[in-house]
């Protein structure tokens, strides 16, 4: 073996390490992600406006797990009754905005789709308020039965309308803000014929909130939640290979109008069924896809999960700060997600070394 | 592998872009599919690894209709190289070149994965950009990531749109010699849509040359390469020459 295949040797060794390397990295970042969140959530519970010390809240959480002495009535109440199942709705929540974000920018290959750009989140305010308006309560089951009804049948307009033109990505697409931009419209003339109630109900909803969790609304999403995400991950290396382009994709042997299809209902369902129950909450969907480009790179196995977390994440620190920054009252989530987020995602774009997508 | 194209018809909306294509490749050889613009040179290549559903006729792979095989079957003995690629993520080169091995794969990458991934990556000499990014490369090693990537599939026929025509000729000549090593080291047939005669003449065994969706000349370089042909076929006065290998070698004058 002369030197310069010595060389050559040593080098495919090397890019083997290195890819396992960078795998494993993606790995303990995600899991980083995971401990984060978890630390995160403990510590949300013991904030809030209700004067409970950490020592109490967790008690009442320990003590309903295990058998041990009772603490207040008071502490039970608020942990487990609003905190608990509000700081799991919040994680629910962001990991399906992140998931769903992912796998719409993935099948779509475009780095600026999100739940809110397809018309999704219009869809559902639409549902909302025509359910509002007809006279259904606020926070009942009509409304997020008619929001995500409503967001599902934006999705099959969508698509339907892109089907006429051979499927491409463009008409999808534009399809969806122009859906977007028409359920706007019905809102606004649902605002305009709407009495003070109604109106003031509209814009809550608009607004999007976390403070209707409760524990028979998590049964539904958590098990459709954790189905749903498993669903779209089985898809990530289809994803992979549908980033170099359609034609590449199918080379490589995959149905693309099938997985196109099916990742797309897979993240309009999943998208509809937490924002029909919260409101419009936005950003999270754009944005955890890209931040986590940026921590584990495109590859949809790790990317996937990671937006996932990412969206649980930043989701679960807005709604802790929400509820307890100006007490006893709250701001509306999807004001601070915006808030929070935009300067941040802005400041990233700016200083970014390289550029993140084509 | 064998493959044999017969009577394939290919349509867009009604017009015809392909008519009554029928050529055999046999193991080890390379065909250049040549011709103007619009002719159908990219469309039949599509056409063979049915990324385009042909509307009649048959592509058959060893006597295997691929119109009886699953997607993931069709690429594992064939892999399809575009005449550009662009990611719209950033992935890095390790990345890409692994996708090629998605029809291998279940969920897990195995050793075996990374091992071909490697190794192809060092047949190809780009082992040193295997964690660069993509998008941070020139258009001579994406177009090596590309066959990367289809060379990590392992099939036995490849398919290339137009190699060589975003490369300085520095470039042309280190892909060609490369598809010549795989056809001859591993016993690849290469099926390439090509725009310059002269390399076409200079690598390919056969060429098929196309005019009006439909086969003007198929034969050997010699045959196919006359000043006849390419004045019917391109409109241009040619002087053909023979070249330092014997190969024709043509000089474009004037259109006619």
């Amino acid at each position: 073996m002369d030197i310069s295949d010595e060389n050559t040797a040593q080098e495919a060794i090397s890019a083997e390490a290195t890819y396992l390397q960078a795998s494993w990295r993606k790995v303990a970042i995600s899991l980083l992600l995971l401990a984060v969140l978890i630390v995160v959530a403990v510590l949300a519970i013991s904030l809030g406006a209700a004067s409970l010390g950490a020592f109490e809240s967790f008690s009442a959480v320990l003590s309903w797990l295990l058998p041990m002495e009772e603490p207040s009535r008071l502490a039970q109440m608020v942990v487990l009754q609003l905190r608990l199942p509000r700081i799991i709705m919040a994680v629910m929540t962001g990991l399906s905005l992140g998931i769903a974000g992912a796998a719409m920018q993935g099948v779509l290959r475009n780095p600026l789709v999100s739940p809110y750009t397809l018309g999704l989140s219009s869809g559902a305010a639409c549902g909302a308020a025509l359910a509002i308006v007809m006279g259904a309560e606020g926070g009942s089951y009509v409304i997020v039965l008619s929001a995500f009804s409503f967001s599902l049948l934006t999705m099959v307009i969508v698509y339907s309308i892109s089907r006429i033109k051979g499927t491409s990505v463009e008409t999808l697409i534009l399809a969806g803000v122009a859906m977007g931009y028409l359920f706007s419209a019905i809102i606004s003339s649902f605002k305009y014929v709407s009495g003070h109630e109604e109106l003031r109900e509209i814009v809550f909803w608009l607004m999007g909130g976390l403070y209707t969790s409760r524990w028979e609304n998590l049964t539904i999403l958590v098990p459709l939640v954790l189905v749903l995400t498993l669903a779209i991950m089985r898809y990530s290396w289809d994803l992979n290979a549908l980033s170099a382009g359609e034609e590449v994709a199918k080379s490589l042997g995959i149905d693309v109008g099938r997985v196109r299809v099916i990742c797309l209902s897979l993240a309009s369902v999943l998208t509809a069924a937490v924002i029909s129950f919260t409101g419009i909450i936005g950003f999270i969907g754009l944005v955890s896809p890209h931040l986590c480009r940026l921590l584990v790179g495109s590859d949809h196995r790790y990317l996937i999960p990671a937006s996932g977390l990412m969206g649980a994440l930043v989701l679960l620190i807005s709604d802790t700060a929400c509820r307890t920054a100006i007490q006893p009252t709250e701001i509306p989530v999807g004001i601070v997600t915006s808030f929070i987020g935009v300067p941040f995602f802005l400041y990233l774009l700016v200083r970014k070394k390289r550029r993140w997508w084509q | 592998m064998r493959l044999s194209i017969k009577d394939l018809c290919f349509g867009y909306n009604g017009s015809l872009a392909l008519e009554d294509i029928a050529i055999d490749v046999s193991e080890g050889q390379v065909v250049s599919l040549v011709g103007p613009n619009g002719a159908g040179k990219s469309t039949l290549l599509k056409c063979i690894d049915r990324i385009l559903k042909p509307n009649r006729g048959s592509v058959l792979v060893d006597g295997r209709d691929l119109a009886r095989m699953s997607g993931k079957e069709i690429s594992r003995s064939m892999g399809y190289v575009p005449q550009s690629t662009a990611e719209v993520f950033p992935y890095t080169v390790f990345d890409i070149v692994m996708m090629g091995r998605r029809p291998h794969i279940g969920w897990r990458v195995t050793q075996r994965d990374i091992s071909v991934v490697a190794e192809t990556l060092r047949f190809m000499g780009i082992e040193r950009f295997s964690s660069r990014y993509f998008d941070e490369l020139s258009g001579g090693e994406k177009q090596k990531i590309a066959m990367a990537r289809a060379l990590a599939q392992e099939p036995k026929i490849l398919l290339l749109d137009e190699p060589t025509s975003n490369l300085d000729i520095l470039h042309q000549l280190e892909l060609m010699k490369t598809i010549q090593r795989l056809v001859r080291e591993r016993g690849i047939s290469a099926v390439m849509a090509m725009h310059d005669l002269n390399l076409a003449s200079r690598f390919s065994h056969r060429v098929v040359m196309l005019k009006d969706r439909m086969i003007h000349e198929i034969g050997s370089p010699e045959e196919v390469f006359t000043q006849e042909n390419i004045r019917s076929v391109y409109g241009v006065r040619a002087e053909v020459l023979v070249g330092c290998d014997g190969r024709p070698y043509i000089l474009p004058l004037e259109a006619v």
